[in-house]
């Protein structure tokens, strides 16, 4: 079974009409209203929708087009936003139990960008708890389905993300990417999906897994889509101490530029470590399927080797547990959300502990364990110590490679959307579904999936390219002729 | 209290300053003591899911100057994250500088000449405050504690001594001297009272010639007495202990002031193992040369370069003793604490005797709010040297200056203070020895009780105009004749 | 960063116990029942045998990565911000008295 693909109209198309009076912001909105109606409860893509809200955001969009003035760039489009980014007096849960109920007394600064730029939020969306997962499974509400196929994962974490957009709930919808969260499910959902540079939009209000690795980013149905989001979500802000103050990305025009002009002359790497052992074949034809679209549009195509990815996934699982063991540390039952006591009664430290085994799903748990073994005494040299070091060859060999390679080219996701269960038995099973998209988190460099094509089960394949830190430009620019073949 | 003979006592001190900023180390919430509760919090210092912190920038530069006046090195820096679960600390982990702090190996000169190494002066977060309500709590029908989150996130420096005190009252040197290096920084305003000082003690003890003993950290320590007795009480327990063949084990131990004694802090938790890792969410803080050379050019005078300074000038020593300082050293650091050595040095300047301004400005001006002019100060001092006017009369117009201020030579004339001339003062000291000639001869015969008869009398006929030292002066001179 | 050193060769890592992941438990402040115990023995186990690639690696000359960015000095302004609402704040609290957070009695800690 899957739900009826498509949204009523594009951001890009959104924005215009809603722009030039064309549709008003209140119509679009109850268009989307209505497919969430129809399909929501099958697909469970959100942990909350937004009726009231929406409906007052998009008359103010409609009563200043009224006025005369002009609301923004995303004038009346309906986004989704993950839920494990602050938005104020509404609820926040990173898909845990033990943020139940909490109000966020502030707005991430993504959640101003785009309200300020007149989009309308729609609601929060369904991820792996604590963004820790890649099938949505480990969520504390239940799994997301993929629309494409409702027996099979939209892949995680920011699968409700994903599935939002797929399912014409919300015109673009925006998630977070620690190690492939936004370009998995995108692959696996048959979305653009945009994993931006390392301090290119701000963290400030996303609830954070891991601070080195996270990235904001956009969903969409189109490159062009993408960019557009992008660009409205990007930019330096002073809450965030490692946003990066760089002038604004121009990254629309690099899309359509991509679909004009083709991209002569870029030289394009095909990562040989990535894409061999472990990816399914059906996978592989589609990047070469991408590779040929590029060489037709005047690239050129050749393999390259990037020998200590291969280390990205271990070092991965060292960095991100240490950082979120951390990180989830302020879930204490304190201050916010879940306190549970244990029935002996008991001091704080105890009401700590047993909030904290209440609250926290086993992934949550198991990543926490981990992370905290890594960190700890006699272990840290061994393990985050050396991750780092990977951290830095991975960055170095990455460097190597931009010296003779523009953008590289590498399968998004080893395989096509897969079934519930299927991968829940053993931890590593799971974890190895992001060993093409960690590498680039761990360099801070951005990254895109792009769809392209369907795989044997008539499921979609996205590709994925990578390019140095801030080439978002040159990856729209390319990701759009990759488009342009579907 | 002193410790038993036979024993040496190694004292090293953690001093936590909070910075003088307007704002918290990394919001924009205020950095302000005594406000209602958690009233200056933020998504960032009560560690809200999804905050983030940025760096104050006047906090690096005032923990600069703490670097600077201590004569450390400043180096580049990382914020790193120690892990612990304490409901005070918001985000269950402390943002504080490990491996790498701000500023290190630098020292602090004790009054007494002993200088004390300083390992380290890094910058960190303060935590919340928490209280204790019991059963029988201030709020009726509660248990447990309450936190006050309004202290989390002011900036802290943290500065570690070596272990190179030898005794409690270098100890309490130590700290005092420290606050005054804090306050002339204008780092931190010192306040013990107010918690804006904290100071943790490492006590161990061991025989002379003997390596280091275990240590153990002494807290709650609030005052300067506390740091006296707590050290005392900890180095006798220490040495009791060892002497009857027990062993110290290393821990921290609390301080009581009401029961005057230490007691062991350790609950059933196991060793700490604080994770420190980078703090992901800042990035290496990196003080320009440039910037460093600002900070030390625009560093006040120390409290030390300052008693130097007034030592040269009147030649007193201001080196203290075991018993505490020599009351000439104690009138210097008077003037020092009470930020007057600018008026006593520019008194100097304009003529006015080294030792008098000393003793003038700490006796007359120590507490006074209000400011008086160096010139008019020394002329009052200059007068009073002269004879012109006497001890009484000078404190008079001094404490006027102080009020009203004005011209010292119009105060004189308008309380009547004009000091006899000296010829009208010859006249009378004449006119004295004429009508007492037998009370003159014993004068002559060496008999110094008639001399207070003269001045006394030299005072009656002259309504207490005359100036009895200058009276005595001339009975002397008229006597050797 | 230096902490504490410890066993780093690869036998000592691969023994892990039961008893460490008690421990680990403990600093984590994870009150966890006895299958989860042994669930996660055998996961960290299971994960950190993966690991070992990095773990045993030879890094001699090679500088740890805290962070992808080459960014430093970034600083705000000492200027004062409104702070939250008190009753806000509160009223997210799971425990609140007195204008203040309100916790299960604190170990170790008489004043
Ligand atoms: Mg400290
Ligand atoms: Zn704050």
């Amino acid at each position: 079974m899957t739900v009826a693909p498509g949204a009523p109209g594009s951001v890009t198309s959104i924005a215009d009409d809603v722009r030039s009076g064309r549709r008003s912001a209140a119509s679009v909105l109850a268009e989307h209203h209505a497919r969430i109606a129809r399909a929501e409860a099958d697909v469970h893509a959100f942990n909350l929708v937004l009726h009231d809200v929406a409906t007052e955001a998009a008359a103010a969009v409609d009563e200043a087009i009224a006025a005369g003035r002009d609301p923004g760039r995303l004038a009346g489009v309906p986004i989704a936003l993950k839920d494990n980014m602050c938005t104020r007096g509404i609820p926040t849960t990173c898909s845990s139990k033990i943020l139940d109920g909490w109000k966020p007394p502030y707005n991430a600064t993504v959640v101003s960008r785009l309200a300020d730029a007149g989009a309308i939020l729609v609601g929060k969306t369904n991820l792996d708890e604590f963004a820790m997962g890649s099938s949505t499974e480990n969520s504390a509400f239940g799994p997301t389905k993929n629309p494409h196929d409702l027996a099979k994962v939209p892949g995680g974490s920011s699968g409700g993300s994903a599935a939002a957009v797929a399912a014409g709930f919300a015109a673009a919808s925006l998630g977070s990417d620690t190690g492939g969260s936004i370009r998995q499910p995108a692959s696996l959902c048959g979305l653009v999906g945009i994993k931006p540079t390392y301090g290119a939009v701000s963290r400030y209000g996303l609830i954070a897994f891991a601070s080195s690795l996270d990235q904001i980013g956009p969903f969409t149905h189109s490159v062009e889509d993408a960019a557009l989001v992008l660009e409205v979500i990007s930019g330096h802000d002073p809450m965030d101490s490692t946003s990066i103050d760089a002038p604004p990305l121009n990254l629309v025009d690099a899309a359509r530029l991509g679909v004009s002009d083709g991209v002569a002359g870029l030289r394009v790497g095909i990562v040989t470590e990535l894409s061999g052992d472990g990816i399914s074949a059906d996978v592989l034809a589609r990047v070469e399927v991408a590779a040929d679209r590029l060489r037709a549009a005047g690239a050129t195509v050749d393999r390259v080797s990037v020998p200590s990815t291969v280390l990205g996934l271990s070092a991965y699982y060292l960095i991100a547990p240490a950082e979120a063991s951390s990180n989830l540390a302020r879930f204490d039952g304190v201050r916010f959300g879940l306190r549970v006591s244990p029935a002996s009664g008991g001091n704080v430290q105890d009401m700590m502990a047993a909030t904290r085994a209440a609250g926290f799903g086993p992934e949550v748990k198991r990543r926490i364990m981990l992370g905290t073994y890594a960190l700890s005494a006699g272990y840290y040299d061994a393990y985050y110590g050396q991750a780092q070091k990977v951290r830095t060859l991975i960055i170095n060999d990455f460097k190597r490679a931009y010296e003779s390679f523009d953008v590289l080219l590498t399968p998004t996701s080893p395989t096509t959307a897969f079934a519930f269960g299927a991968k829940t038995a053993d931890p590593m099973t799971m974890y190895i579904n992001d060993v093409c998209t960690i590498p680039s988190n761990l360099s801070g460099d951005p990254a895109i999936s792009v769809p392209c094509g369907v795989g044997v089960d008539g499921m979609p394949v996205g590709v994925q390219l990578l390019g140095p830190a801030l080439s978002e430009a040159r990856l729209l620019r390319a990701a759009a002729v990759i488009e342009m073949g579907n | 209290m002193v410790i038993k003979a036979g024993w040496d006592l190694v004292v090293g001190l953690e001093v936590h300053a909070e910075l003088a900023t307007k704002t918290k180390l990394f919001c924009g919430c205020e950095n302000v003591f005594g406000s209602e509760p958690n009233t200056n919090v933020c998504p960032v210092c009560l560690g809200l899911p999804g905050s983030l912190p940025v760096l104050n920038e006047q906090a690096v530069e005032l923990a600069m100057r703490v670097g600077v006046a201590l004569h450390c090195e400043i180096r580049p820096s990382i914020f790193s994250r120690k892990n612990y679960f304490y409901p005070d600390m918001p985000k269950d982990y402390q943002v504080t500088q490990y491996d790498l702090p701000l500023n290190s190996n630098g020292y602090l000169d004790l009054p007494n000449g002993t200088r004390i190494s300083v390992e380290r002066a890094h910058m960190e977060e303060d935590t919340g405050k928490s209280t204790h309500l019991g059963g029988t709590g201030r709020i009726q029908g509660s248990e447990g504690s309450l936190v006050d989150y309004n202290r989390s996130g002011v900036p802290l420096v943290e500065i570690v001594s070596g272990p190179d005190l030898t005794s409690a009252d270098d100890a309490k040197a130590y700290v005092a001297e420290m606050r005054g290096i804090l306050v002339a920084a204008g780092a931190s305003d010192g306040k013990m009272e107010e918690g804006s000082m904290r100071v943790d003690a490492n006590v161990s003890v061991r025989r002379p010639g003997a390596g280091l003993g275990t240590r153990c950290e002494i807290k709650n320590l609030n005052s300067l007495r506390s740091l006296l007795r707590a050290i005392d009480y900890e180095a006798n327990r220490q040495i009791d202990l060892l002497e009857s063949g027990e062993r110290i084990a290393q821990e921290t131990r609390h301080w009581s002031e009401a029961d005057g004694r230490t007691s062991s802090m350790r609950s059933k938790e196991e060793a700490m193992d604080y994770r420190y890792f980078p703090e992901p969410d800042l990035v290496p803080l990196v003080p320009s040369s440039e910037w460093i050379v600002a900070v030390t050019r625009g560093l006040a005078p120390m409290p030390g370069d300052r008693r130097r300074v007034l030592s040269a000038a009147t030649g007193w020593s201001v080196a203290t003793t075991d018993i505490g300082f020599a009351p000439n050293a104690e009138a210097i650091v008077t003037v020092i604490e009470q930020d007057l050595d600018a008026l006593v040095l520019g008194a100097i300047d304009a003529g006015a005797d080294a030792r008098r301004a000393v003793n003038r400005a700490a006796n007359e001006l120590a507490g006074q709010s209000a400011t008086i002019d160096a010139v008019a100060f020394a002329t009052v001092l200059r007068l009073e040297d002269d004879g012109k006017l006497t001890a009484t009369q000078a404190k008079a117009v001094i404490a006027e200056l102080v009020v009203n201020g004005g011209d010292p030579h119009a105060i004189i004339a308008a309380k009547g203070f004009e000091a006899l001339d000296t010829s009208v003062l010859e006249g009378l000291v004449d006119e004295l020895i004429t009508a007492y000639p037998s009370e003159f001869e014993r004068l002559r015969a060496g008999d110094p009780k008639v001399t207070g008869f003269f001045v006394g009398a030299a005072m009656k006929r002259s309504g207490g105009k005359a100036d009895g030292r200058a009276v005595t002066e001339l009975l002397k001179s008229r006597a050797a004749t | 960063m230096t902490n504490v050193d410890g066993p780093t060769d690869a036998t000592k890592r691969r023994s892990l116990r039961r008893t460490d992941v008690v421990h680990v438990a403990g600093l984590a402040r994870l009150a966890l029942t006895d299958a989860e115990i042994d669930l996660y023995t055998a996961d960290l186990a299971s994960i950190l045998g993966h690991a070992e690639d990095v773990a045993s690696l030879d890094t001699t000359g090679v500088e740890p990565t805290a962070h992808p960015l080459p960014l430093v000095n970034v600083f705000r302004a000492d200027v004062v911000r409104p702070s939250l609402d008190r009753d806000e704040v509160l009223a997210a609290a799971p425990g609140a008295a007195a204008d203040q957070f309100q916790v299960p009695s604190i170990l170790g800690v008489s004043a």
